[in-house]
């Protein structure tokens, strides 16, 4: 890939005090003190959870381990190391009996056409339990969505993508690992490659057929720096994966909005009727 | 004389200009066939409303080829249509194209964004800083080209009358606040009192046309309106649907009507200068004006 088209730059220590002053802003403005976060084992729910354990404390934080049956060993490990590292509270609920009669519905495990479904149904169970134990806890759940997947869409409407607050949602993939080294999530979690893990031997990568520094490469220079995707072929990236992002970027531009409202009346929630999300009033208790 | 108005009230694809210039071209012949010498598009007609960070995708010169194609699809037809300009040093424009057989005769620059309640343009457009009137021959003469909110400041269509149009041709795209209600409908009857008004005041017709169609949630209320020299209402469109509105307007009115109702000779112009500017002036807390005898 291009020299040319590079990747966005990053100071990891600021990025971290940033983010943590903005986890610390949005407790303050709810009435919460706590967090609730989903840990996967992967890059992305350890950084959300270094991020969340350094914005409220360890014993503040409640890191929710939910595998499901075909979920990796290595996975659970790395999940637990993660918890080790930080100190915070953890939970395991194991998700299988809770999709398993709806996973039945959709199909067979082996028709590899009812993958995205099946996965969505674990995602969207993830969700149910986060919120679920976020009552329990008396916390925000905190999400573990970045930059990367939103713009390309590659997450579950309600289920991963579901959270209260997103701290890491506007860092790229290639950013996060750097934030991630800067706060100490354990080597081989930065190491070994990204995956939903909604079955076995998926990657990130190989779903989304290019490697992350090369995705990150093209987005950065579309969105951020508004590029053509002329610019970026002449720049040297590669004309069909440039294409293919420049589509999805705007193919999921719904997954990255509220679902619009018809206009019927004088004042439309989203429409005419905008305050900001955390206003006077909004606290909790108040 | 007769000239025959058509007011294309329809709906836009949102961020599709070449559907748009497809569809434009179709009613534009649909127009010619029912024998407009003059067809109105709706604000934006070209590329949908709610364009946020689409405005520079969808941004063309105002002698981008594509507008003179579009309007040779009926020869001898005058066309005002809505984009989004852009201008050679990349100012980008709610903008009214006027053109004739391949030929840009005249350009309007939306001046009065609104960005306010459910409206938001001035985070995505710059505002126009002329109101002009253009020629396009007899029997009309000159006619004032307006955009939307514009008619809503009533300083913009009483200096094209005194400019000299006899025609008010204003481009819409008036999305509906609580439609079907009586308080939607007062809406709608705020933008009739306007416009008759405004064709009472200025001695001038006025060609309205509002789009309709849905984007993101907003429903365009269409309604489009033909007003003679005398005020009459000469077309009225449907509410919510799309429709040509075809109408025919009497230009030999004019000179009897400016004779027993003389309120733009009248006009004190130099006064209203000058209280305008001792206005500014103290508004702005600067000395009063040169020549201010106060």
């Amino acid at each position: 890939m291009s020299e040319a088209a590079p990747l966005p730059e990053l100071d990891p220590p600021q990025a971290v005090e940033v983010i943590v002053g903005f986890i610390r802003s949005q407790l303050e403005q709810t009435g919460f003190s706590r967090l609730v976060v989903g840990l996967s084992g992967g890059v992305d729910s350890a950084t959300a959870a270094f991020l969340g354990a350094r914005a409220v404390g360890a014993d503040n934080l409640l890191a929710v381990r939910m595998p499901y049956r075909s979920s990796s060993a290595d996975s659970e490990a790395d999940a637990l190391a993660v918890v080790e590292a930080i100190d915070c509270r953890t939970e395991r609920v194991e998700i299988t009996p809770m999709v398993e009669p709806m996973l039945e519905l959709i199909g067979p495990v082996e028709d590899p056409s009812l993958r995205v479904r099946r996965g969505n149904v674990m995602a969207r169970q993830r969700m149910i339990v986060l919120y679920d134990r976020s009552a329990a806890f008396d916390a925000l759940v905190l999400g573990t969505s970045n930059k990367t997947e939103a713009l390309l869409g590659y997450g579950t409407l309600h289920g991963d993508m579901a959270a209260a607050l997103q701290p890491i949602g506007d860092l790229y993939k290639s950013q996060l690992r750097a934030v991630a080294a800067e706060l100490g999530v354990p080597e081989r979690i930065l190491a070994k490659p990204p995956s939903a893990d909604l079955w076995p031997g998926q990657t990130d990568e190989g779903e989304l057929g290019a490697s992350y520094e090369d995705l990150d490469r093209i987005l950065y220079a579309l969105v951020d720096r508004r590029w053509t995707p002329d610019r970026c072929v002449r720049a040297g990236l590669d004309p069909a994966l440039v294409e293919w992002v420049a589509r999805t970027v705007a193919r999921m531009e719904y997954k990255r909005q509220l679902a619009p409202v018809a206009k019927i009346s004088l004042r439309t929630p989203g429409i005419d009727h905008l305050y900001p999300r955390r206003r006077p009033g909004s606290r909790r208790g108040s | 004389m007769q000239v025959t108005v058509a007011l294309a009230q329809l709906a836009p694809h949102l961020g599709e200009v070449d559907a748009n210039l497809e569809l434009a071209a179709r009613w534009l012949r649909r127009a010619a066939d029912e024998g407009a010498e003059i067809a109105v598009f709706p604000e934006l007609a070209l590329t949908g409303y709610l364009l946020s960070d689409l405005v520079p995708e969808v941004a063309m010169r105002a002698d981008d080829p594509r507008l003179a194609e579009l309007s040779r699809a009926a020869p001898g037809v005058l066309a005002a249509i809505g984009f989004v300009e852009e201008t050679d040093d990349h100012r980008y424009a709610n903008a009214a194209a006027l053109l004739r057989d391949g030929e840009l005769i005249g350009l309007h620059r939306k001046v009065y964004l609104p960005t306010y309640g459910l409206f938001d343009e001035g985070r995505f457009t710059r505002p126009g800083e002329r109101i002009r009137t253009q020629e396009v021959g007899e029997p009309l003469g000159r006619i004032g080209l307006s955009i939307c909110e514009d008619f809503w400041h009533a300083s913009l269509p009483m200096l094209q009358a005194q400019d000299g149009a006899s025609l008010l041709v204003n481009l819409a795209a008036g999305p509906a606040r609580a439609p079907g209600s009586a308080a939607g409908l007062r809406a709608i009857a705020g933008w009739h009192r306007m416009q008759d008004t405004y064709a009472l005041l200025g001695t001038v017709g006025i060609a309205f046309c509002n789009r309709v169609g849905n984007e993101e949630g907003l429903t365009f209320w269409g309604g489009s309106r033909l007003l003679g020299l005398d005020g009459a209402v000469l077309a009225e469109g449907p509410l919510y649907e799309e429709a040509l509105v075809v109408g025919r307007l009497e230009t030999d009115d004019l000179r009897m009507q400016r004779y027993q109702l003389p309120l733009l000779a009248d006009e004190r112009l130099e006064l209203v200068r000058r209280e305008l500017d001792r206005i500014i002036a103290e508004r702005a807390d600067l000395p009063a004006p040169d020549g201010d005898l106060a």
